[in-house]
């Protein structure tokens, strides 16, 4: 009894040696530093890209962009998504691809500002720090540049304009957004709201914002929980992919839609907001989804691996040229938008494939 | 001292072999000290949750506690308090809200899991009621802890050895450990022997609260925000560490050196899998199958003991 006892205590120390002895082997092995360092002659830059959540298929196409780009720069390309969609796990990504040997961070952050301790010492390892999609807001000099979707102050009233067209500019609406704290999601809203103040939007009304966290059966959740609330509800705008589906789903099953079995004698609801093609063309083929918008995310993982393939120190007012993509402007603080809206609906969505 | 952590022990060793061969640049001592800050308030709180759960309870609000008392916190230094005085009023904030939970407990007889699931609601929900989505900010002064190295060794780290050492020696050296093994052996037995089970219960929970409330500066310290929304999910690494570690969730089975294991193996494997790229729904695919081998494990090793003592 007494030896097994020892025998826990001293597993831990063997482990420790076992450790020490792996360390010395593998150090010669490998010659590469840990960390931060620009690739050495005829090593490949290490790009990785630390999207909000997994298996979110929007960020899924923001790394289809590095990867068509990657064999071209000459690039070694990684995704890793933290376990769950929230700021701390983001952290433990960060570390360990730092230790992994990183030279170029490529994240869509979960928070303003959480991260900034932990892109710090990334940083001050040489890492290069490029946020997309969503930014640092407030934070910036916690990044080195960031790849933004496309201009955000435009987004929240061209969603609006959006929904206020198919809802013929009057009735009650409601938002389905992702995480309370979303930057973009947030900023987004806070467009609408200002927008709302035109005379044009005077007969719609806000009714509630409910928030899905970008998970699929809490924003069907709360999709259901607007329609039992909100009897008079006329339009629903989720500026989120996962939002959107769950919603459309909701809608479908509902059979509340514009011309849906239950809609008679009603407008019915409509539904728009931003998401994929792919993932909304079921629902315009059904007509529970009539137009939605959207950039192309890809366009922002190409953006962002060619900054870090170039390893590119940028400034506000430099431009470069990518081939076969065009020329971009650096904004202040360093923001690059990647592109503009599209609207997507019955007569051009087949046209688009991500 | 029948409960020898084995399981967490052998599964420690071959996961650093393993570790060690899945991707060269794990093994640095450096790296690995300066990860264990990530892992500093899971650690303090499984120490904690160690006697929670031997005591046959469960605390599932220690997440929430964590980020109420971190919140506080950070409101009461932007306001202007000094640090040692905001350090104190974290230690007793944790510890009151911690202190709630036994009282519900052990006066109102309500069952753990049904309190400590109401309080992580309520205590998660009245820091996002204080903050909504924003975030406080916390003065330079008070950041940076994790960077702070004593020794080469960074601070929180000693931190939670100094509480395994001081929470060891209370669990197995005490007379007050003896009766939160008791009580989670036979609370009814416990209870005829004239123990006192109420306060024993409260100060478990109590410990807990603490345990958070010191989790909660090192949160503050190392992010350099608070926010409602940090920690989330934490409560299960928690528990999760605690039952790798060998404690039975029926009570009356546990210890802390079985703990401390537990937490440095699943720190490994996250750590491990993370550095070599393995992906997130891989990684807790694996955490879920640890917890199940070492539950598992741990029922065959009692098999085992009862037929050797049944021969013998």
């Amino acid at each position: 009894m007494n030896f097994q006892r020892k025998f826990a205590l001293l597993l831990p120390i063997l482990a420790l040696v076992a450790a020490g002895c792996g360390k010395g082997s593998t150090e010669t092995a490998s010659s590469p530093e840990a960390s931060g360092s620009p690739a050495a002659t005829g090593e490949k830059v290490k790009v990785v890209f630390i999207p909000k959540n997994t298996g979110n298929p929007y960020f899924t196409q923001v790394a289809k962009g590095f990867e068509s780009s990657a064999a071209s720069l000459g690039i070694d390309f990684n995704t890793q998504a933290p376990a769950t969609g929230d700021a701390t796990s983001q952290l433990e990504v960060i570390k360990n691809q730092v230790q992994g040997g990183a030279n170029v961070i490529v994240i869509s952050a979960n928070s303003p500002d959480a991260l900034n301790e932990a892109l710090d010492q990334a940083k001050e390892k040489g890492v290069e720090v490029i946020t997309v999609d969503s930014d640092l807001t407030g934070n910036e000099s916690h990044r080195d540049a960031a790849v933004l979707p496309t201009d955000f102050s435009k987004i929240g009233p061209a969603q609006l304009e959006l929904l206020a067209k198919t809802m013929n500019y009057e009735g009650e609406f409601a938002i389905l957004s992702a995480t309370t704290d979303a930057p973009n999601q947030n900023a987004w809203i806070e467009g609408m709201k200002t927008a709302m103040k035109n005379p044009t939007y005077a007969k719609m009304k806000l009714v509630e914002i409910v928030y899905g966290d970008d998970e699929p059966q809490k924003s069907s959740t709360e999709a259901e929980g607007l329609l039992t609330k909100h009897p008079n509800l006329r339009g629903i705008l989720s500026p989120t992919s996962v939002g959107l589906a769950a919603t459309a789903q909701v809608l479908e099953n509902s059979g509340l839609y514009p011309g849906g079995p239950k809609a008679t004698g009603r407008p019915g609801i409509v539904l728009t907001g931003l998401s994929t093609p792919n993932q909304m063309k079921k629902a315009v083929a059904k007509g529970v989804v009539a137009s939605f918008q959207l950039w192309d995310p890809a366009d922002m993982g190409t953006i962002a691996a060619y900054l870090g393939a170039k390893k590119m120190k940028v400034k506000p007012g430099d431009t470069f040229e990518i081939p076969g993509k065009g020329k971009f402007t650096v904004g202040e603080k360093n923001v690059i938008y990647a592109g503009s809206l599209l609207t997507f609906d019955k007569t051009n969505i087949d046209k688009y494939d991500f | 001292m029948k409960d020898r952590p084995i399981v967490p022990a052998v599964l420690l060793v071959i996961g650093t072999i393993l570790a060690s061969r899945l991707s060269p640049h794990f093994l640095d001592i450096h790296y690995l000290l300066d990860t264990s800050t990530l892992y500093a308030e899971t650690g303090l709180m499984a120490l904690a949750m160690t006697f929670v759960i031997i005591s046959g309870n469960i605390d599932l609000s220690v997440g929430s506690n964590l980020v109420l008392t971190a919140c506080l916190s950070a409101k009461l230094l932007a306001a202007g308090w000094g640090i040692p005085s905001v350090v104190v009023a974290a230690c007793l904030m944790g510890t009151c809200f911690g202190a709630i939970n036994g009282w519900l407990v052990a006066k109102l007889k309500l069952p753990s899991f049904l309190v400590t699931l109401g309080t992580m609601a309520i205590y998660r929900g009245i820091a996002q009621a204080m903050l909504g989505p924003a975030s406080v900010k916390l003065p330079k002064a008070f950041t940076g802890l994790d960077q702070l190295l004593w020794f080469k060794i960074p601070v929180p780290f000693l931190i939670f050895l100094f509480a395994t050492l001081v929470t060891g020696l209370i669990l197995h050296r005490t007379v007050f450990g003896r009766w939160v093994f008791s009580i989670g052996t036979s609370e009814r037995a416990s209870t005829y022997s004239g123990l006192p089970v109420d306060r024993t219960k409260i100060i478990v929970f109590a410990l807990s609260g603490l345990m958070c409330g010191i989790g909660a500066l090192l949160i503050d310290s190392r992010l350099g925000v608070a926010r409602h929304d940090l920690a989330r999910g934490i409560e299960l690494d928690v528990i999760t560490v605690v039952v790798v570690g060998g404690a039975a969730i029926t009570g009356g089975k546990g210890s802390t050196l079985g703990t401390v294991l537990a937490l440095f193996l699943v720190m490994l494997v996250r750590t491990a899998m993370g550095v070599a790229n393995v992906k997130a729904e891989y990684q807790l695919t694996v955490i879920g199958g640890l917890l199940i081998l070492a539950v598992l494990a741990g029922n065959l090793g009692q098999l085992f003991n009862r037929r050797s003592a049944a021969r013998r």
